[in-house]
């Protein structure tokens, strides 16, 4: 194949138009940096409802996935941290949403084994705690430990900070997260990009996700106030 | 100087030369402000920092670079960013010398209470399960007592547990307490404290040192 006649650049609302109802979705970013705004914007759009989320957090509300939620389009969550996010807590606590929540790196490892074609991991997190009732147990060297099932999801989607068009890409900063993760873990990979380049500009030696995991780009058409800083967490000094 | 600032004053003096650290959001975010210039730590962000630096100003924050908590960060000269898979590998894996939490009860036996008092504070797991039950050292830095001035320091949690067997060293307003085999050990106490004071605020047992306690 001529690597040079790839292109996976298409639009938000192209990428998304095979989404389905009821589907799982695994979205990157912890808080603003590396959440998908653009995608996510188009997702509301594109109206599918009944999703299952898998995210680090629920951004804040009015902000990021928050949004989905807030819209009525997703009724279950899988998570670790929802602590900056009164909406969401509230549709938890009322019954609207479910909500499964997950040990932070225990998550990562989770959707890393299903992004590796593993059927799951087996760790000792927790295993003092109330998550005992939810988890299956089982014995390693005589120790107990949790079986801890593989995720994976039928989208992610996914925030880049550079891209070529065969889909290679490259995260920024604290904006990396569970992006490269999550960008393994989906049978369908969206990842918008705020700038795409041609394959051999990006050094592959700084390459996070490789080509092989990416199904569509997305570019950014401009950096919104939404991926800006959030005022509300510069600390007085 | 207010409590919270004390108690982080307090604990920034056990933070180790050369210790990679992790610090909870609350009290503990206080504590590099107390270390001495010449301290030299690797700060881990939970979000895939190593070697975070002190808070931005507006003029300095950039998007893309928060800590756990959300607030935006500098990155020290010698820091490193990561996914958060190998974020905790580095928690799980016996390579955090220190971690720095907030407690809503710790038990006699050094069981910590942190994440959740259903029905009532509902926030999700985070990282704290990872950090209390695999940090080589755990601080917890806490008032002694509740807002109602009940104890927090306990034989027994009654909230839900974190992590079992966690903490290692309890840094309060009044005192600084160690988790030992037979219970709590009192070390220090605060200035303007007393023994009895702190005796009457633990909810357990405390094993008071011979002579005079020293005071911060």
């Amino acid at each position: 194949m001529e690597l040079s006649v790839i292109d996976k650049t298409t639009t938000a609302s192209q990428a998304l138009s095979r989404v389905r109802g009821g589907s799982t979705i695994m979205i990157g970013g912890f808080g603003t940096p590396g959440t998908p705004f653009t995608l996510i914007s188009a997702l509301i759009a594109h109206g599918a409802k009944d999703l299952t989320l898998v995210k680090n957090d629920a951004n804040e509300p009015g902000i990021g996935i928050s949004r989905i939620f807030e819209a009525g389009l997703a009724t279950s969550f899988i998570v670790s941290h929802i602590g900056l996010n009164s909406t969401v807590v509230e549709l938890m606590n009322t019954g609207k949403i479910q909500v499964e929540f997950s040990p932070q790196g225990i998550l990562a490892e989770r959707i890393r084994a299903g992004g590796a074609g593993l059927m799951g991991i087996v760790t000792d997190i927790g295993i003092d705690t109330i998550l005992r009732e939810k988890r299956r147990i089982v014995e390693v060297n005589g120790r107990e430990a949790f079986f801890e099932p593989a995720l994976r999801a039928d989208v992610a989607l996914i925030h880049a900070a550079a891209a070529d068009r065969l889909g290679n890409l490259v995260y920024a900063k604290s904006a990396r997260n569970f992006n490269p993760l999550m960008a393994m873990a989906a049978d369908l990979v969206i990842a918008e990009a705020e700038e795409i380049v041609a394959p051999g500009d990006l050094d592959p030696d700084q390459i996070h996700t490789p080509a092989a995991f990416v199904d569509h780009l997305v570019p950014i058409p401009e950096i919104t106030k939404e991926y800006g800083v959030l005022a509300h967490h510069v600390l007085e000094t | 100087m207010s409590l919270k600032h004390k108690i982080a004053a307090r604990a920034a003096q056990e933070i180790q030369d050369g210790s990679i650290i992790n610090l909870g959001i609350g009290i503990p975010t206080l504590i590099p402000s107390y270390l001495p210039a010449e301290r030299q730590v690797l700060v881990h962000s939970e979000n895939g920092i190593l070697g975070m630096g002190r808070a931005c100003t507006m003029a300095e924050a950039d998007r893309n670079l928060i800590d756990a908590g959300g607030t935006y960060i500098h990155v020290n000269p010698g820091g490193s960013f990561f996914d958060s898979a190998v974020s905790f590998a580095l928690v799980r894996s016996g390579r955090l010398d220190v971690a720095v939490l907030g407690a809503l009860e710790v038990s006699e036996t050094g069981d910590v209470a942190n994440w959740i008092m259903p029905g009532r504070h509902t926030p999700g797991i985070g990282g704290g399960m990872e950090l209390a039950q695999k940090a080589n050292r755990l601080l917890i830095t806490t008032t002694h007592t509740t807002r109602k001035g009940e104890p927090k320091l306990v034989r027994q949690c009654s909230l839900p547990i974190t992590a079992r067997a966690c903490a290692h060293t309890i840094i309060t307003e009044l005192a600084v307490i160690d988790v030992t085999a037979q219970g709590f050990a009192l070390r220090e106490i605060a200035a303007e404290s007393s023994v009895q004071e702190v005796v009457d605020k633990t909810g357990a047992e405390l094993m008071v040192p011979d002579g005079e306690v020293p005071t911060y």
